[in-house]
């Protein structure tokens, strides 16, 4: 019983001294109070903890909802138009292959219905930009065997788990653009190397890569025919204040 | 106020006095620094008196049942899980010195079932690892697959394996020569039949962040770390006459040994199960409790075939090398290389063919490289010819000497002993899904989601192996 109050009140010191996290818009700043008071309660009591652990689940219900697996709609009415039906919800958009028209809902969330008519319809071009698309839910689209355009701009959701599982587009996918997905790194991106079909990549503003421009380079040469775009980088030269090897032999040389 | 109470009880209180001050002094005498005796403990870092389950080794995989026996627990400190670990500073633990790969193309089907099931940890591993407010676990994982590369002697057994493989549900792909060179043209396609590449789930991890994951999430759960090195066992034996007459003889652990690193004081936790988790060294944590000391025919002598097998892992750079497409590719003739950052670095071994190197330490041969390694590697990519050894290190592998497979389950005769060792190589892959199904057989009684009862104790003292076709 010591031992766990022990282990438990360890965790307040750094706590009260106020370390700072990374606690929303402002890095630099202790966390607000209401949140250090919750923190200290729930070292002290495993009521608060358990109801503190609960609040990432509740979250992430969501996400889990909009990526449920689209199996009623598959079975009565084919996987194109479960596919559609869960881009819609999404909030996403679709283009048919062959039309030209792009089905999309409107800001609060309404579409019509006229895809449940086009049974036989393949989708070509998926516009599913800033929505909460994730692996699970890419279930729903896997049987798309003529996607060529897919656009994930700003999804919070995509990985590089997602990444590595769009290797069933690896024939006809021409167009990925994965910029402002803040979850993505090398890794991920190494497993673009299935998509032979790849024309256009754009990899603009991702936080987590750390050499923007030679992850450029490389997927360039890892995939010849594709072009990559990556706006939104800092390639400047970062001066750092070690003295560089020459430096240091002329130092020594000196002596 | 004196004047009012009796002089007998006035004359009782003062001997009471006096004797409780010749008791105290005797007592203070007794805690001078030259006595024996102090009223303080000293030493907090023992492990408590008594623990449930006491997990030997800390590696990944004793983490891993650790984690998964606290969050299979009914109730809130349902049990009492305590991990001793021998060396606080990893050095020649396993798990740190791994390549850190994982893939679903094995032969055996509860193998490649381990790797999707691990794989899909990973996954999800911030649903089951993160700490309240601590940092988000961040495996480094690579999505970059693992190519196997067959001759004409094991083509076949490549095809009934991949075909095993996407009956399972493992995301693989068969690869002519041709299409081969049209998708990595850094490779020499001369003497490959056939190929075998993984989609989706496979790559490589950082193993030192997943084993301080689950660490970090187990602690904060209530498991107890000691570091300290189990010397022993006591426990209590019955005795019993099989139908033909045999005695056999079955032992209950009692009490599990700790000694304190650099110290002859120890510990005896009295626990009730004891899992092997011990990694390379598990053979003699085994011995401990005599389980291969019997006589030659019996259950009892049969020993735990695992050994320490070294294996050498080179750190080389080449500026011309493959470049981010680069799988973790293994060759028929054994050698193996892999991608290592963005830098044109790359690590490479191979499974030494005849002699074993000498497992005493953790030296590394480099006559091994320059004679064995870097022709064959020289011959699978042209561009390795000029290459750099950068660094070098060795680590042990628990081999598995019966059949190279894990064993895990509990011993037919020390039927508190749970096995989870052995794996040759494949133990850090594994680790999230055996580390489930211990902690099932433990507290469910039996497993519930995978089945691995194919890799129970049984198969050695009936010599059955279960091999897996083309190990590295």
């Amino acid at each position: 019983m010591a031992k766990t109050s022990m282990r438990r009140t360890f965790r307040l010191v750094p706590l009260l001294a106020a370390t700072p996290r990374h606690w929303s818009s402002n890095p630099g700043a202790p966390p607000p109070l209401q949140t250090r008071l919750l923190l200290y309660l729930s070292h002290r009591f495993h009521d608060v903890e358990t109801l503190l652990s609960w609040i990432p689940w509740l979250k992430s219900r969501g996400v889990r909802q909009k990526n449920i697996f689209y199996g009623y709609t598959q079975e009565n009415f084919g996987d194109n138009v479960a596919a559609a039906f869960y881009i819609l919800s999404l909030r996403g958009g679709f283009r048919f292959a062959g039309q030209s028209e792009w089905f999309r809902s409107n800001k609060r969330g309404k579409f019509s219905w006229d895809f449940i008519n086009q049974r036989d319809a393949t989708i070509e071009e998926v516009d599913a930009s800033n929505t909460l698309i994730n692996y699970t839910g890419l279930e729903n689209l896997v049987k798309q065997k003529s996607l060529r355009t897919l656009s994930l701009c700003g999804c919070v959701e995509v990985d590089d788990w997602f990444l590595s599982r769009l290797h069933v587009f690896q024939d006809t996918l021409e167009e990925l653009d994965i910029s402002h997905c803040p979850q993505i790194t090398v890794g991920g991106l190494a497993s673009l190397r299935n998509l032979r079909a790849l024309r256009r990549l754009d990899i603009s503003s991702l936080p987590k890569l750390q050499d923007p421009g030679l992850v450029a380079i490389l997927l360039e040469e890892m995939l010849p025919q594709c072009q990559v775009t990556a706006f939104g980088f800092d390639h400047s030269l970062t001066y750092s204040h070690t003295p560089t090897d020459a430096q240091r032999t002329e130092s020594v040389q000196e002596q | 106020m004196v004047n009012v109470i009796p002089s007998e009880i006035r004359f009782l209180g003062t001997c009471i006095f006096i004797v409780d001050m010749l008791c105290h002094v005797e007592k203070t005498a007794e805690a001078m620094p030259s006595s024996d005796w102090t009223p303080f403990e000293i030493n907090r870092s023992l492990p408590p008196e008594r623990a449930d389950i006491v997990i030997v080794g800390g590696g990944v995989m004793g983490w891993s049942i650790a984690y998964w026996l606290k969050q299979k627990e009914k109730i809130r400190e349902g049990v009492r899980v305590l991990v001793v670990e021998r060396d606080p500073t990893y050095s020649q633990a396993s798990t740190v010195l791994s390549a850190g790969g994982i893939r679903q193309q094995f032969s055996l089907p509860e193998n490649i079932v381990l790797s999707i099931a691990s794989a899909d940890f990973m996954r999800n591993i911030n649903k089951h690892l993160s700490v309240l407010n601590e940092d988000p676990v961040d495996l480094q994982f690579n999505h970059s697959g693992y190519l196997f590369l067959a001759s004409e002697n094991v083509a076949q057994i490549m095809e009934e394996n991949y075909k095993t493989q996407r009956y399972v549900g493992a995301k693989v792909a068969l690869l002519s020569p041709t299409q081969l060179k049209e998708k990595f043209p850094w490779i020499n396609t001369d003497g490959i039949v056939l190929a075998s590449y993984g989609l989706e789930n496979e790559g490589w991890f950082d193993p030192w962040t997943l084993l301080n994951a689950f660490r970090r999430k187990a602690i904060s759960m209530g498991v107890y770390q000691c570091f300290g090195e189990v010397t022993g066992f006591k426990y209590t034996t019955n005795s019993m006459n099989t139908a033909e007459g045999n005695k056999l003889d079955f032992q209950r652990i009692k009490y599990a040994n700790v000694q304190m690193p650099n110290s002859l004081e120890y510990q005896p936790v009295e626990c009730a199960i004891v899992v092997n988790a011990a990694g390379a060294f598990s053979g003699k944590v085994a011995e401990m409790m005599g389980i291969g000391l019997g006589l030659k025919d019996t259950i009892a002598g049969v020993p735990l075939p695992v050994e320490p097998r070294k294996r050498f892992v080179y750190v080389v750079h080449c500026p011309d090398g493959p470049g981010l497409e680069t799988p973790f590719l293994i060759d028929y003739s054994g050698v193996y290389f892999r991608r290592e950052g963005l830098g044109g670095n790359y690590i490479a071994g191979m499974s030494p063919e005849e002699e074993e190197p000498d497992t005493s330490n953790l030296e590394v041969d480099h006559q091994f490289f320059q004679e064995k390694v870097w022709p064959r590697l020289a011959h699978r990519v042209p561009a390795f010819e000029n290459l750099k050894v950068k660094s070098a290190w060795a680590g042990f592998y628990d081999y598995n000497t019966f059949d190279q497979n894990g064993i895990v389950g509990n011993h037919p005769l020390v039927n508190n002993m749970f096995f989870a060792t052995g794996f040759s190589g494949h133990g850090l892959q594994h680790s999230p899904a055996v580390g489930r199904a211990i902690a099932e057989l433990i507290l469910d009684g039996g497993f519930q989601t995978l089945d691995l009862s194919a890799f129970s104790f049984q198969r050695i003292i009936t010599q059955e192996p279960m091999l897996e076709k083309n190990i590295v």
